[in-house]
């Protein structure tokens, strides 16, 4: 009996043992504390610019410290928190589970990209205390090449070395996930959180190097004088856009897919049902994938590029709202005739909808060219990608935490705890970023310190609806702790689910499966 | 505002000025009305089955269904109609407000740098936006005064746009239009005004401190009254000339050069050092070296402003070369030396 009680926590001891760890199991805990923690610094920096923003003119800090806040808001937010996020977390928890293998394909890799991400955020950290940066997240050139200061350089060096980490995790999921799936595993039979991460580590791979090279480019121009963006030494400053945008559009969607990814899993347990149209999900994930390739252009309409290139651009850009309606649509197909419970996790499935369906439809409104002229770098920008990806990917975080904690901790997350901080955080995303869709039509530009009188209440509301936010996010944290002191003892399937992490005990065994599994059906079975 | 209008939102944005706006805003309205049945249909599908389907006993059942080919068919093309509608629309409106190529009756040409509009006309009129005054009486605000900047109504303007420094966004809400204003390019923001009023300039490309800062106001106004202003403007020009050197160095300060965005005549510190007391004195560098400001130095701070940095200040300054003439340096020196 005594093996049976054997799993992959107390495997090993010390701290030692989980530093040098090939576990992949224990690599997404590792990945969990490190990226809550920079969630953490990302958070209060959101509180700080949302605090500045409560009244016009001075608030609480001058104008260069508010462009500094602004810019680390932005650039820990995406490359640290919600770029890796879930599939570095989650992903690297569930995915060897979900295809019935033991590990991921290189586990040494896997743990040099959790070491890749903690040098990058040093260095890119360090230049908190060194020379703070105020570019904001997309570094454009001009500015950031010949304007301010020389913390770019190694802002972007710890971007760049964080980026290597998001190819390594890829380059590991896509041979894991064509290599170890076990017998009977076919590619139409994996759960659809595994064709998420699949089509995300596609991404990763594939536009991560682009990212690599611009950033370092401008590193050439700034300590060189090489003359590729600045127009002084003849270069081209809309290059650096064509660029950044070539990954960071992609880079969108490495942040949606393995949320919707999430979601998938949530609505068919807590439906008790099968999934509606498990193909259609799984191919729009990577059609979604190939087109987000094609569009990065539509971030540029305003940039002086021709008008025949924002068309074709505007074009592409439609096509990416098809197969993203496809999912929404099967989601709540699966609903249909289920058999549905509002627990926590389906909370913030539900929650995840609601916000992604805002976010997708204000996305036509800035795809379409004609409109996109009116609110291109307005607060309709910033909602719009709040509601999408905040609101998305934040939303399925939240579910998927608690969903999975019980299988990676052994213990059940307080549902009651689950649903007060869902309140504060969906309600106070919707009082946050909705006034600043209205903000976006009055014509109030993004990366203000300073505004109009006209746009004072608008403000406070979306000020006041932060605090809410990160209320909701300090209940999350007060559940986690909670729950590892004195939550319930979790058993193999607390929630009826039918993929195949449920079938072992919880916490899992050090190396997944007693006897490798064999699969006769799909995933979601639930006849 | 009627209940339509509020329905639609447009009572949000700004009254539409311009011929193009009119038509950003019916797309406007097809994209909200559309929007919203699209979210009806999707959220209120799902709030329905979530109180419908509710697991009421645990042993409860689902229904099997995997697929519908139909339904799945419809879904993926009734949508991409709708988005082809909303793409076609969105590029004839966007070739109603780009008209590249397309001569203005009036011709602007509008300079971006950081924070500042110069907007010049063909007849040399020059207007240099924000001035040096506060925009609201508020000691916490950072916000200056814009400048006027007048056209007639009911011709085509077209400003012709260039930044001497970093990406600037030259954004009118009211003209529902904007533009980048890109270093070493030229772009075009062409309008035709319908509305008489005062229409607020915003720059939306981040551009460092005084991003928010960097505004100008456009006075649309008809024919006689344009003509008049530029009359106005002709005869301020022509008495320039006649004025001293020191007094010719001011109007450049506060104007056409925007020192005076960086720059306090008064002691106070903006984003540069001030200029108060400063032909004759001891200037200290962040390099440790010091020098005596004379003619030497001041022209080689506006020529090449990186050589030599005032301690506790950044190297934030673009060099005027090519925008500065060797009369117009004397000018300034002369209204520096007059800064005790």
């Amino acid at each position: 009996m005594a093996h049976e009680q054997h799993n992959y926590l107390n495997h090993q001891k010390g701290i030692w043992s989980w530093l040098t760890t090939l576990d992949h199991k224990r690599i997404g805990i590792m990945y969990f504390v490190a990226i809550m923690s920079f969630f953490f610094l990302g958070g209060v920096f959101a509180l700080l610019v949302r605090a500045e923003l409560f009244t016009p003119g001075k608030t609480l800090f001058s104008a260069d410290v508010y462009n500094r806040m602004m810019t680390y808001h932005g650039a820990i937010m995406v490359f640290m928190v919600i770029v890796p996020g879930i599939p570095a977390i989650f992903g690297n928890f569930v995915l060897p589970i979900m295809i019935g293998a033991k590990d991921v394909a290189f586990p040494r890799l896997n743990l040099m990209s959790w070491y890749m991400l903690m040098i990058g955020a040093a260095i890119t950290g360090s230049t908190l205390f060194l020379e703070n940066v105020d570019t904001g997240w997309t570094f454009y050139t001009p500015y950031s090449s010949i304007k301010t200061g020389l913390g770019v350089i190694p802002m972007v060096l710890g971007v760049f070395i964080i980026g290597f980490s998001s190819i390594l995790t890829g380059l590991n999921f896509i041979v894991t996930t064509h290599k170890l799936r076990a017998p009977g595993m076919t590619m139409n039979r994996i759960p659809l959180m595994v064709w998420a991460l699949y089509s995300t580590a596609i991404l990763q791979v594939l536009a991560t190097p682009v990212l690599a090279i611009t950033l370092l480019l401008l590193i050439a121009e700034k300590t060189l004088g090489v003359g590729i963006f600045d127009p002084q030494l003849g270069g081209d400053p809309v290059l650096f856009q064509h660029f950044f945008w070539f990954y960071s559009h992609p880079a969108v969607y490495i942040m949606i897919l393995p949320a919707m990814g999430v979601i998938s899993e949530l609505v068919a347990t807590y439906s008790r049902k099968v999934i509606f149209g498990y193909t259609a999900i799984a191919y729009s994930s990577l059609a979604i994938a190939g087109v987000s390739f094609l569009v990065w252009g539509h971030h540029m309409f305003v940039s002086g590029q021709s008008e025949f290139a924002g068309v074709l651009f505007s074009f592409i850009t439609m096509l990416v709202g098809v197969p993203t309606a496809i999912k929404l649509f099967n989601w709540i197909a699966t609903m249909y005739k289920g058999s549905i419970r509002l627990d926590a996790p389906m909370l913030f499935a539900i929650g995840f909808m609601f916000l992604f369906t805002i976010g997708g439809l204000t996305g036509v409104y800035l795809a379409s060219t004609g409109m996109d002229i009116h609110f291109h770098d307005t607060y309709f920008v910033v909602a719009h990608f709040h509601y999408v990806m905040v609101g998305g990917t934040l939303m399925a975080l939240m579910g998927a935490l608690i969903y999975w904690f019980p299988k990676v901790t052994g213990k059940i997350y307080s549902d009651l705890t689950g649903r007060i901080s869902w309140v504060f955080i969906f309600s106070g995303f919707n009082v946050t970023f909705f006034p600043q869709f209205i903000l976006g039509n009055m014509g109030m530009p993004r990366r203000y310190y300073d505004y109009l009188p006209t746009f004072t209440e608008l403000n406070q509301m979306s000020t006041f609806g932060s605090w809410l936010i990160g209320t909701g996010f300090l209940i999350g944290l007060f559940g986690v702790i909670y729950a590892l002191l004195k939550g319930k003892e979790a058993g193999n399937n607390p929630f009826g689910g039918k993929t195949l992490e449920w079938t072992i005990p919880s916490p899992p065994p050090h190396e997944n499966f007693e006897k490798t599994p064999v699969l006769t059906g799909g995933p979601y079975e639930y006849r | 505002m009627n209940w339509f209008s509020l329905i639609t939102a447009t009572s949000f944005m700004p009254v539409p000025a311009t011929k193009e706006s009119g038509d950003v805003d019916n797309l406007y309205i097809f994209l909200l009305v559309s929007g919203l049945i699209s979210f009806i249909i999707l959220i209120g599908g799902m709030v329905i089955f979530i109180f419908k389907y509710r697991r009421k006993t645990e042993d409860q059942k689902s229904a099997y269904i995997t697929h519908n080919t139909l339904a799945e068919f419809l879904w993926s093309f009734i949508p991409f109609v709708i988005m082809m509608i909303i793409f076609a629309w969105g590029w004839s409106v966007f070739h109603d407000l780009r008209r590249v190529g397309e001569k203005g009756d009036v011709e602007v040409h509008v300079t971006a740098r950081q924070w500042a509009w110069t907007f010049k006309y063909a007849n040399d009129i020059e207007i240099n936006s924000p001035s040096d005054k506060k925009l609201l009486d508020d000691p916490d605000s950072t916000l200056l005064k814009p400048e006027i900047v007048v056209v007639p109504v009911g011709k085509t303007i077209r400003f012709i746009l260039t930044s001497d420094d970093v990406l600037h966004s030259f954004y009118v809400p009211a003209f529902r239009n904007k533009m980048d204003a890109v270093p070493g390019r030229r772009t075009t923001f062409t309008f035709t005004p319908i509305e008489k009023g005062d229409f607020t300039v915003f720059c939306t490309e981040y551009c460092g401190t005084k991003h928010s800062n960097m505004m100008a106001t456009i006075r649309v106004v008809d024919g006689e009254q344009f003509a008049a202003w530029q009359a106005e403007k002709i005869a301020a020009n022509a008495g320039a000339i006649t004025k001293g050197p020191a007094e010719r160095g001011e109007a450049l300060f506060k104007g056409s050069l925007g020192c005076s965005g960086c720059h306090s005549i008064d002691g106070s510190r903006i984003v540069g050092p001030s200029f108060k007391g400063l032909y004759g004195n001891k200037r200290d560098f962040a390099d440790g070296s010091s020098v005596t400001a004379d003619d030497a130095y001041i022209k080689q701070s506006i020529l090449v402003p990186t050589a030599k940095i005032v301690a506790g200040f950044p190297p934030a300054m673009s060099s005027f070369q090519g925008r500065i003439k060797e009369d117009e340096i004397k000018d300034i020196i002369e209204f520096i030396k007059t800064l005790k």
